[in-house]
């Protein structure tokens, strides 16, 4: 099956989404990305269990970070679509593609290119 | 272990307002282990400050370092060459790690990045709970293990109060009455009759009233 979505999301493999660390969504974000979002299995159907549901706390974490620094927490977001669910995933590619681009690019980006 | 939580970032922020080079400390000693303090907490507290002072337009020189414990002098020593270069140090050591590294280093501003909070122990991942209050005589033999002072809401040592209800404590219903489970301890045990016993009050100056505290082991100094 080949999917259009837009060109501008930069995919990040990992083993499993319980995978994604604090620090490298951070890391993102000082990097100047003008958002993050994380694409794990459906809740239940975790193949260690309860990866998606950790991603999905790590992502709040950074929210709430993002947060107290003044920045839009809508820029970071866990989504839950199973690997069967090819059209979903470029949906959701375009969904929050669409949203950043409503927020604009990162305050932390503009800046460094200033 | 000695427990503690972040201090929230906009309180960091404010400490450090105007300060261009900042080093954030970490410490591998307890902070470690109730992941507030550790190498790995570092990075998210150094990263976040990054972020923010990106955001500004300003100098993101924000430096990262955790030693094996900041609570040794030998280990904050390790500090001696860098130090001077900061405008400030966030140490995310409990609150002995500040204070070793402003004497020692006295013309560094340093701020503390964590709250110290209990001497205490983790019930399951990312739960800790409060479990001794160093009162400088410990009894918890006398109680079924476990600890009158730093469980029970009065420090009571003839326990339990009128307050104790459905095994709960009468400040919440989120608080265990230390005192229930003492009673049902030593009932299990078949020592309730030991809990007869009336303690008289128990003497303070081995615990903080007694003023700030400090030992000396003739055998250990040099
Ligand atoms: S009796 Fe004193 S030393 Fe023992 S656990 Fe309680 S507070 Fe700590
Ligand atoms: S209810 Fe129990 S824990 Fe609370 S103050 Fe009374 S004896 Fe102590």
């Amino acid at each position: 099956m080949r999917l259009q979505y837009p060109t501008n999301v930069r995919v990040i493999q990992l083993p499993c989404s319980g995978r994604v660390d604090i620090l490298h969504l951070l890391r993102s974000f000082e990097d100047g990305v003008d958002g993050v979002y994380v694409a794990g299995c459906m809740e239940g159907d975790c193949h260690f269990l309860t990866g998606n549901l950790k991603a999905r706390r790590k992502v709040e974490y950074v929210q709430k970070v993002l947060e107290s620094l003044g920045i839009e927490p809508g820029r970071i977001e866990m989504y839950n679509m199973s690997s069967a669910q090819g059209p979903r995933f470029a949906e959701v590619a375009r969904e929050f593609t669409e949203r950043i681009k409503e927020l604009g690019p990162s305050p932390v980006g503009q800046a460094q290119a200033a | 272990m000695i427990v503690g939580d972040s201090k929230p970032l906009e309180e960091i922020l404010s400490m450090i307002e105007g300060r261009d080079k900042v080093l954030v400390l970490g410490c591998r000693g307890c902070v470690t282990v109730c992941n507030v303090g550790g190498e790995k907490e570092v990075g998210i507290l150094a990263s976040a400050l990054r972020i923010s002072r990106k955001k500004a337009g300003l100098p993101p020189t924000v430096e990262e370092m955790t030693l094996e414990r900041q609570c040794d002098p030998e280990y904050v020593e390790e500090l001696a060459d860098v130090a001077e270069k900061y405008d400030a140090i966030v140490s995310i050591a409990c609150g002995v790690g500040p204070q070793f590294v402003a004497e020692r280093f006295r013309d560094v501003a340093v701020f503390p990045g964590i709250n110290t909070t209990f001497i205490g122990g983790a019930l399951e991942h990312g739960v800790w709970a409060e479990r001794c209050q160093s009162c400088g005589n410990c009894l918890v033999h006398n109680f079924g293990g476990l600890c009158p002072i730093a469980r029970c809401s009065k420090s009571l040592m003839n326990g339990p109060c009128g307050g104790s209800a459905s095994g709960n404590c009468e400040i919440s219903p989120e608080v265990p009455c230390v005192w229930d489970q003492i009673v049902q301890k030593m009932s299990a045990m078949g020592r309730l009759q030991e809990l007869e016993q009336v303690w008289p009050n128990k003497n303070w100056l081995t615990a903080r009233d007694g003023g700030p505290r400090k030992r000396v082991r003739e055998d250990l100094k040099q």
